[in-house]
C-alpha cells in the first residue's frame, strides 16, 4: 500500500465523517483497485449525501468497474444536489454519447464547457456536433437506427413528470415500427389487467407493453415505467453487493394495492399490479404467467 | 438507544435472518444495527434507503399509496424494509431459508413502535 493511502486510510479511520474518502477513493481508483475504492465511495456517499463530489466519485468507480446504469444513477445523483457539477456534466455526457443519445450528450458536455475551457473538452464537443449534424442529416430520409432502437438512457431526472411522460409517449411515437405496434395488442392478450395492471418495460425505462393507470383512470405507464427502470438497477445493485445471488422480485404491499417487480429477460422488467384482495402469493404466480407471456411475445417481435 | 438494540435484536434471533437495522430514510445512514459478521451495515442502509426511495416515486407516480413493506426476493436471501413513519426504515437481511412471515410480523411491530 504506497504511503498516501495508508496515510488518509488512517486518517478516515480516526475521523470517519472526515472528506478525505474523496482524496482516497480516487487515489484507489487511479492504482487500479476499483472495488475498494467502491467501498470507500459507497460509505462516502452513504455519510455525505448531500455531497455532489462523494456521487461524483461513485459515479467515476462503477464507471470504471463497467456499470455505466450505476454511473448513470449516480451521476444524476450528483446533478439533484448541484445542477452545476463540472463532473457530472462531463461523465453523463459521456455516458449518452457512447449510448447514441447525442443531443443528451452535448446538452451535459456544453455545461461542463462553461466551467472547463480545456482544449479536449471542446474537442470532444466539436465531435460530437459532427455525429449530430450526420445523424440530422440521415434522419431526413429515414429514421436514425438510434431512434428506432430507442435511445439508451430514457430517465433523466432533471425533468418532471409531466415532461417525462410527454417525452416517453413522443418517443414510443418515433421508437416503435407498426408492426411492432401491432404486436403489442398481443402482449398480454387474455390476461385480467392486460391494460391496467400489467407493464412490461426495457431497462431503460421505456414501455414496451402493457400499461398502469392511476385512480383517475389517467394513463401512467410512462411516468411509472422511468421511475422503475432506476427501481431494478437498484435491486440488481442491492443483491449483488450483499451476495444475494441474482434478484428475483420486488414487493412493494401499498395499502390498498400491492406491486411485483419482476424481471422476465436480463433486458426487460414486468410491473404486475393488483388491489390488496389479492394475496401475495397469488400476485407472484400472475407475474410469473405475465412473464412467460412476456418471454413468448420478445421472442416474437425480436 | 439500549431498548431499540434490544428490539432489533429480537428481529435478528429470528431463524435464517443475517441482520436487522434502523436507517435513516432520508440519508441512508445507519441509526442502529444488530448484525451477523461480515454484512456491510452501511452498504444495506444506503441501498435499502435507495430502493425504497426510487419505490415510493414509482408507487406515487402509478396513483398508489407509498409502501408500507418491501421484500426484494433473490436467489440467495431477501431484503425486507419497512418505513417506520418517514423518516426511518426498519430494514433486516436475510438467507434463503429465513422464516421471512416471521421476521415480518417483527418488523412492523418494530416499525409500529416507532412511528
Amino acid at each position: 500500500m504506497a504511503d498516501d493511502i495508508r496515510a488518509m486510510t488512517a486518517e478516515l479511520a480516526t475521523d470517519p465523517g472526515s472528506r478525505v474518502f474523496l482524496e482516497l477513493g480516487e487515489a484507489l481508483r487511479r492504482r487500479g483497485q476499483p472495488e475498494v475504492a467502491l467501498k470507500v465511495a459507497l460509505a462516502g456517499t452513504a455519510r455525505h449525501p448531500a455531497l455532489a463530489d462523494a456521487h461524483d466519485l461513485l459515479a467515476r468507480v462503477q464507471s470504471d468497474l463497467g456499470d455505466g446504469e450505476a454511473a448513470f444513477d449516480a451521476w444524476m445523483d450528483a446533478l439533484q444536489t448541484d445542477p452545476s457539477h463540472l463532473g457530472a456534466h462531463k461523465g453523463l455526457g459521456f455516458l449518452y454519447y457512447r449510448a447514441g443519445d447525442l443531443p443528451r450528450a452535448l446538452r451535459h458536455l456544453e455545461m461542463a464547457r462553461e466551467q472547463d475551457d480545456s482544449p479536449g473538452l471542446a474537442q470532444g464537443i466539436a465531435r460530437v456536433r459532427e455525429a449530430l449534424e450526420r445523424e440530422q442529416a440521415s434522419a431526413v430520409a429515414e429514421p436514425s437506427a438510434a431512434e428506432l432502437a430507442g435511445v439508451p438512457f430514457s430517465l433523466d431526472e432533471t425533468e418532471d413528470d409531466a415532461g417525462r411522460s410527454a417525452l416517453g409517449a413522443q418517443r414510443s411515437a418515433h421508437a416503435e415500427p407498426p408492426s411492432r405496434r401491432a404486436a403489442e395488442d398481443d402482449l398480454f392478450n387474455g390476461f385480467d389487467g392486460a391494460r391496467d395492471g400489467l407493464l412490461l418495460l426495457d431497462h431503460n425505462g421505456l414501455r414496451l407493453g402493457g400499461g398502469i393507470r392511476n385512480a383517475d383512470n389517467r394513463d401512467v405507464s410512462d411516468a411509472v415505467a422511468a421511475h422503475l427502470a432506476g427501481v431494478s438497477r437498484e435491486a440488481v445493485r442491492t443483491a449483488r453487493l450483499l451476495d444475494l445471488g441474482a434478484w428475483q422480485s420486488v414487493v412493494a404491499e401499498c395499502g390498498a394495492g400491492n406491486l411485483h417487480l419482476s424481471a422476465p429477460t436480463d433486458e426487460t422488467v414486468l410491473l404486475t399490479t393488483r388491489d390488496a384482495s389479492v394475496p401475495a402469493g397469488r400476485l407472484s404466480v400472475i407475474a410469473e404467467r405475465a412473464g412467460a407471456a412476456a418471454r413468448r411475445w420478445l421472442e416474437r417481435v425480436s | 438507544m439500549t431498548d431499540v438494540r434490544t428490539t432489533l435484536d429480537r428481529v435478528s434471533a429470528i431463524r435464517g435472518v443475517r441482520g436487522a437495522m434502523l436507517v435513516s430514510a432520508v440519508d441512508g445512514l445507519v441509526i442502529a444495527d444488530s448484525l451477523m459478521d461480515g454484512v456491510d451495515g452501511q452498504a444495506v442502509a444506503a441501498l435499502a434507503s435507495s430502493l425504497v426511495g426510487r419505490l415510493s416515486r414509482a408507487t406515487s407516480a402509478a396513483g398508489m399509496a407509498a409502501p408500507a413493506i418491501v421484500h426484494l426476493r433473490a436467489e440467495q436471501g431477501s431484503v425486507l424494509a419497512v418505513p417506520a413513519g418517514s423518516d426511518v426504515l426498519v430494514v433486516a437481511v436475510t438467507g434463503a431459508d429465513a422464516n421471512l412471515g416471521l421476521a415480518r410480523l417483527e418488523m412492523l411491530d418494530v416499525a409500529r413502535g416507532l412511528a
